[in-house]
């Protein structure tokens, strides 16, 4: 059997628009020496290294390779991976089953892009089928706009609730000084008075109905990096090291044309595996805060259902009544999330991260007050992906 | 290291251009290792795919073949780099106790791409890519440094495509079985000084396959197991001016890794066969070194010496190696495939009589900055 594995250690860079002051490897460097300083170990400590990225944002191919000099992985072993919108959490899951596997003991896994460099959307369109849905559904806003609403058709759902979410989501990242998008005008402002805001706001266009501006995430330039350790050495390096509880992921379609739009599969399916590993029965009760990886407002209600937070149609109700607020029974994205920063290739990674550094109670202003026992992070990607990764306080039996 | 088997393989033929498109690639390579291996995908735990954006020409290149390679409702990854590095993260997939066995896929269709364009996209984008360096010059300047250093000849090199194009007769997939002479390759045409179009591998389209299984896997197979009895990967400095290219720091961590876990301590003695990632002719002697097999500078007189012939002590590239079809992503997966049938005794025509130890090499990055090495056992 192998080891059981834990973050020791996370840093990332300051997310900005753009990041002119840096290169790529610079950017990657940022976080590498943030991750090593917080886990207080050297570039010699470490024994494998994974990265990730999108290839076409930058236009640089064999990444992995280029990056070294910046990365610290001269003369280490060195993989990449990459899943398009997950590939932050399939960086972390590579790092995870490269220390489970005991062949090695302390893992490096970054994740970074600098979308500044790219036409992110020109680049996603070419993920889809040439022929059938490049002309129509590609790009990261079109599929999630059907996705809305046909949610919104379902269960009598308005725009208000969609821009809920987002209002919660800009309001944490007011806590969180890595983050992209600091709207400082909704600082002391009520909740709804800034969805009303949103919801009638000409400056607020449309993009595809029902998502305007405010209900999509942000195109960013950062990276992250995570230190992963096994557990021979992890509670040396730290107190109070994140444990990986269980992690799993479904990537299962190729075209959008044939989801199911009523529901999410693969994060539901996702959830439910983990939950099921660690003996979760009520996942509302017994997780302590999530880092979801919401790309866009309405994911945050729908998707709620589909991990089992509530049932289907109960999104808003759960979203409106606080209870995925700071202060709330079951805090969601703290660092305000995808919405509020999204460097592509370490968005996931960043997730991952910040829902250890709630366990190891270091998220200074965004630390949630209450105990935190387990902590869920997602990814999200391709074509309607999901990553799953279930993090907790105590070391897995 | 608990031990993880190879227990089923497919590979398609490698061809200059196949008219499948990749997933279907995909889907041939992976219903050929499952039939290999007298499995059905639901004996299939966890998969991990390998491609690469730029040679697909799309990006998220892996969701075009999650149908493909079987992934529906199952854990997937993706690997990009060579098919050794997936076989690496599959292995450390079982390893980890979360699964009994994995599918790992490698695909390409060189045919589709510029291997100009798409090789001068890993160089620096200000400094070097608009001096049009790509794969095959920088190869070249690491060649010359090579015979700089050593005093190898032009005819060392051709002495590898020789005899790695006469190994492709014995292999059915692969794409350029030559009868050529060392005089043959001197005359072929001048592709970047000192490298020959005979020096040089084809662009390939192809696709291949393997399943790990560890012990608990093992009943769901028919196919008698070929362990992995050592793995190792590391990666040089990027910069070409920065690294001393004739230097094979990183093989020789990779390799000293491989074979610290396999206990091996005389390769040249204890390995039947190896199959090395020669994509350019120079490339076989550089590798000699950095395994172990020649002293540093030496490797040509290995060449010379006759003994990785398949007459020889150690035959290199039965199979006919790279410079024999190169399916970029795919040629280090093939390098294993190849290892696991000499051990299996099923290599036929290319067959090493008695083979039961073997090594599989794989390269990622410019003049092979990163290597992955995987020793194979009976």
């Amino acid at each position: 059997m192998g080891k059981r594995a834990a973050i020791v250690g996370f840093g990332q860079t300051y997310q900005r628009s753009s990041r002119k002051d840096v290169n790529g490897r610079e950017l990657i460097n940022e976080a590498v020496r943030s991750a090593l300083a917080d886990a207080e170990l050297t570039i010699n400590d470490i024994d494998a290294v994974v990265i990730g990225n999108m290839d076409h944002f930058e236009g640089i191919n064999y990444v992995d390779m280029w990056s070294v000099e910046g990365s610290g992985a001269v003369m280490k072993p060195i993989m990449k991976v990459t899943t398009g919108g997950t590939t932050g959490t399939t960086i972390a899951m590579c790092a995870y089953y490269h220390v489970a596997s005991g062949l090695f003991e302390k893992v490096l896994a970054i994740g970074w892009e600098k979308n500044s460099e790219s036409d992110t959307t020109g680049a996603i369109i070419t993920a889809f089928h040439p022929v059938w849905e490049r002309p129509n559904l590609g790009g990261a806003v079109a599929g999630l706009a059907v996705e809305a609403s046909k949610y919104m058709s379902n269960y009598k759902i308005t725009e208000r609730d969609g821009a809920r979410v987002a209002a919660r989501e800009r309001l944490h990242a007011l806590n969180n000084p890595y983050a992209h998008l600091h709207q400082e005008w909704m600082k002391g402002m009520k909740v709804e008075q800034i969805v009303d805001l949103l919801v009638t706001s000409e400056q607020n266009q449309v993009l595809a109905y029902p998502l305007r501006m405010s209900d999509m995430c942000p195109r960013t330039d950062g990276a992250a990096a995570a230190i992963f350790a096994s557990e021979d050495v992890a509670e040396k390096i730290v107190p109070t090291p994140a444990w990986i509880h269980a992690t799993t992921n479904r990537h299962n379609y190729v075209y959008l044309g044939d989801l199911d739009w009523n529901v999410n599969e693969t994060l539901r399916d996702s959830s439910r595996k983990v939950f099921k590993k660690v003996g979760i029965k009520d996942p509302l009760k017994e997780i302590d805060v999530c880092e979801l990886y919401l790309p866009y407002s309405y994911a945050g209600l729908k998707w709620m259902e589909d991990i089992g937070f509530c049932g289907p149609g109960e999104g808003p109700k759960l979203v409106w009544d606080g209870i995925t607020d700071m202060d709330g029974e079951l805090p969601v994205n703290p660092s305000g999330g995808v919405m509020s920063s999204n460097p592509i290739g370490a968005s996931g990674l960043i997730r991952v991260g910040e829902a250890a550094i709630q366990i190891m109670r270091k998220a200074g202003a965004r630390q949630v007050q209450k105990d935190v026992n387990f902590a869920f992070a997602t990814g999200f990607g391709g074509c309607s992906w999901a990553d799953v990764m279930l993090l907790g306080k105590q070391k897995p039996a | 290291m608990e031990k993880i088997a190879i227990v089923g393989l497919g590979q398609t033929k490698y061809k200059g251009s196949r008219e499948e498109t990749f997933d279907e690639l995909v889907f041939e390579a992976v219903n050929l290792a499952l039939s290999d291996a007298g499995a059905e995908i639901g004996d299939i735990d966890n998969v991990v795919t390998v491609s690469n954006d730029f040679w697909d020409g799309r990006t998220i290149s892996s969701m075009a073949v999650t149908e493909a390679s079987g992934a529906w409702d199952k854990d997937i990854s993706t690997v990009e780099g060579d098919g050794i590095f997936g076989t690496l993260y599959g292995m450390m997939r079982i390893l980890s106790g979360s699964f009994n066995s994995t599918l790992v896929v490698a695909h390409v269709k060189g045919s589709e791409g510029e291997m100009n364009l798409i090789t001068n996209a890993m160089f620096d984008p200000i400094y070097q890519r608009a001096l049009g360096i790509d794969a095959t010059s920088s190869a070249a300047l690491q060649a010359r440094c090579y015979m700089e250093k050593t005093g190898a000849t032009e005819e060392d090199f051709a002495r590898v495509s020789v005899k790695n194009h006469k190994n492709a007769f014995g292999n059915p997939y692969s794409q350029l079985p030559m009868e050529i002479s060392v005089e043959d390759v001197m005359k072929s045409r001048k592709i970047a000084e000192p490298l020959k179009l005979f020096d040089c591998s084809p662009i390939s389209d192809g696709a291949a396959a393997v399943i790990l299984s560890n012990k608990q896997g093992l009943k769901r197979f028919k196919k008698d197991p070929v362990w992995i009895l050592g793995v190792g990967h590391c990666s040089d400095s990027y910069t070409l001016g920065y690294r001393d290219l004739t230097n094979t720091r990183a093989l020789k961590n990779a390799a000293q890794r491989a074979f610290t876990m396999a206990s091996i301590k005389d390769p040249m003695k204890e390995l039947h066969v190896a199959e090395l990632y020669d994509a350019y002719s120079y490339m076989e002697l550089l590798w000699y070194e950095g395994l172990g097999l020649a002293a540093d500078g030496k490797g040509f007189e290995l060449i010379r010496s006759g003994a990785t012939e398949m007459t020889g002590d150690l035959p290199v590239n039965p199979s006919g190696g790279v410079l024999s079809a190169h399916p970029v992503l795919v040629a280090g997966l093939a390098r294993l495939i190849e290892s696991t049938i000499q051990i299996r005794g099923e290599a036929g025509k290319r067959q090493v009589k008695g083979a039961s130890k073997a090594l599989a090499q794989g390269i990622n990055g410019p003049c092979g900055q990163a290597h992955g090495i995987i020793v194979l056992g009976s």
